[in-house]
């Protein structure tokens, strides 16, 4: 039953903490539990896998393949742990906040919502669990994004809504076509059907489908306006989860379809994957150098990252995939932090546009330690997270001879120092300007928000100076991956 | 049943692309219908033997319907109709805000540039 914790245990705390509306107190530490209670039992099923290898549970009383599956390998498990220490860190720095109560009393329930559902989609083994889990993710960031209630919240709300529906409806139609051609969803069952050649024709198109609806999700190019339309109306607490895990988890179900569970993937979709990839990094850092407010660059980021994730993807190896899942762990907690860290710029001056703010390095010497660290994590200086993570890639593109893919990341890899010794220099460095807002908020020292940055860097600094476990625990996790694609 | 499918799929994109709110949640909820038929297509559609197990039979006979798409789509519809709900209000109340229902003229989250080269200033 450990392997269902990562989502009934987030699933009864938010069904609690929506009980408990009228009591903030109460509801506060019935949410902190939970979180806590979400990281104990994703330790423990990480323990379980790494002593007894794959767990799985099959519910509704069917034998396999039929059953719903849920299942943890060591990926899975390792990313519904990732989920649960960026789940907590973000709740930890909504508790001091200043949020209005209304505003707080729906925010507990929908991020308790939005883990369970995380959880799950790392855990579903089944095409039509999957789809369902996916669906809870975008209904628990829609209710986040209107909590806020203004006119902006609304608008960015209906955008993100109107895409997500349409990635939605491309990901049903998928599953619909690939279960009438193949009779299974379960992945095993999905795994062995995959392979019969009568199926090399249909399937790649009915995949094909699937493919489409998540990179769609994911923010790939040119399907990814949406996100940087979006992702900062949202307070910066609720923004560093949302922005670290949701796009991640597109990318994590690519690399599981593509890498793990359709075996004879053509190597014309993998070779459009990898130039899309490019495309996707570039659009995105160059998006991040126009903008100044601080969200926006770094919502722009995102998509400059997933373009990392798809390369990996499409270079279609057991070590490009553990190079991926080596960057999907550094990228989605360095992209938490560095949000919660933009979130506690905002608290000390007052604005997250670059043009309004500055003074921050003789006034929080402190936080600006903690932007160096996610800020060389995310350009790659060794030794953080960032450099083993884009290592590891380049190394097996040049080795793939791909000089062109390798190439364009590397230089990705500047346009990022770019943006990023742009907020260090006009939000850290130069003086405060004269027509800035008045110095600090009210909150001007939510203590509890710099103890989960604290926290998440302390990780990030041991992932990158001490990376050989990790980097053992996703070649082992990856070790099967592309066994059979057809190059 | 496949010309029936790509009609509905022409109708929801032409309303889903409109600038008028109203019609993109109407689009996208006929692109959902759409979405819901290809999935029920899988199921052996044209038998008229419901998937139930005779008494005494220990599975199905060969030419029942597949109940597993049945499900899928009762699931899907059940979501999609929750997702069209929240959006009609969303939809709603941004027209009682904005006093129009044009969607190219929502800007509030993405105010645009007056100056051609830098950004503008987002105010909170």
């Amino acid at each position: 039953m450990l392997v269902l914790s990562p989502l009934l245990v987030p699933l009864l705390t938010a069904l609690l903490t929506a009980l408990l509306a009228r009591q903030p107190v109460l509801r506060r530490g019935v949410s902190l539990l939970g979180a806590a209670a979400l990281l104990a039992s994703a330790i423990l099923l990480l323990l379980e896998v790494a002593q007894g290898g794959r767990q799985s549970v099959a519910l509704g009383n069917w034998p396999l393949p039929y059953a719903i599956e849920f299942a943890a390998d060591a990926l899975s498990a390792a990313l519904v742990l990732l989920t649960a220490i960026v789940g907590a860190g973000a709740l930890l720095a909504t508790l001091r906040w200043g949020e209005t109560a209304e505003a707080e009393a729906g925010l507990h329930p929908l991020l308790h919502g939005l883990l369970a559902a995380t959880g799950a989609v790392f855990l579903a083994a089944d095409l039509f669990n999957l789809y369902v889990w996916f669906e809870l993710m975008p209904i628990s960031v829609l209710g986040l994004l209107v909590l806020g209630g203004k006119r902006h919240h609304g608008e960015a709300a209906f955008k993100y809504f109107a895409v997500s529906m349409l990635g939605t409806l491309l990901m049903l139609g998928g599953v619909g076509m690939i279960y009438g051609a193949t009779g299974h969803l379960n992945f095993g069952a999905l795994r062995v059907a995959s392979a019969q050649p009568e199926l090399a024709g249909a399937l790649p198109a009915y995949l094909g489908l699937l493919v489409l609806a998540f990179l769609l999700k994911a923010g790939a190019f040119p399907l990814f306006a949406w996100l940087p339309a979006s992702y900062h109306t949202l307070p910066a607490p609720v923004l560093a989860l949302v922005g670290g895990l949701l796009t991640k988890v597109a990318a994590y179900v690519l690399l599981r379809l593509l890498g793990d569970v359709f075996v004879a993937t053509p190597g014309i979709m993998l070779e459009a994957l990898g130039w899309l990839a490019l495309v996707t990094m570039l659009s995105g850092v160059l998006g991040a150098a126009y903008h100044w407010d601080v969200r926006r660059i770094l919502a722009f980021h995102i998509v400059s990252q997933i373009g990392y994730l798809l390369l990996g993807i499409a270079l279609a190896t057991p070590a490009a995939a553990a190079a991926t899942v080596y960057f999907l762990f550094h990228n989605i907690l360095v992209k938490a932090n560095l949000f919660l860290i933009a979130g506690l710029m905002f608290a000390a001056a007052g604005h997250y546009d670059l043009r309004r703010i500055g003074g921050l390095y003789p006034a929080r010497p402190l936080l600006a330690l903690l932007f160096l660290v996610s800020a060389f994590s995310l350009v790659g200086v060794p030794p953080t997270t960032g450099f083993w993570g884009k290592f590891m890639l380049l190394r097996e593109a040049f080795e793939q001879g791909r000089y062109v893919w390798g190439g364009t990341a590397l230089a990705v890899g500047l346009l990022t120092l770019y943006s990023m010794s742009k907020i260090w220099l006009e939000g850290f460095w130069k003086p405060q300007p004269h027509d800035g807002p008045a110095g600090s908020t009210p909150a001007a020292r939510p203590l509890a928000a710099y103890a989960a940055v604290m926290l998440l860097s302390m990780l990030i600094l041991a992932m990158g100076l001490f990376p050989e476990p990790v980097i053992r625990h996703v070649e082992h996790a990856t070790a099967g991956f592309w066994s059979g694609v057809l190059k | 049943m496949m010309l029936a499918i790509s009609l509905v799929v022409a109708a929801g994109v032409m309303l889903a692309l409109s600038r008028d709110l109203f019609r993109v949640i109407v689009g996208l909820a006929v692109l959902g219908s759409a979405a819901n038929l290809i999935v029920f297509m899988a199921a052996r559609p044209g038998t008229l033997v419901p998937p139930l197990v005779e008494a005494g039979a220990a599975q199905l006979a060969a030419t029942a319907a597949d109940p597993l798409p049945q499900a899928l789509v009762l699931t899907a519809i059940v979501i999609g109709f929750a997702l069209l709900c929240f959006a009609l209000v969303l939809g709603a109340s941004l027209v009682r805000h904005n006093g129009h229902d044009d969607s190219d003229r929502l800007q509030a989250s993405e105010p645009v540039a007056s100056d051609p080269l830098k950004p503008p200033l987002m105010e909170e």
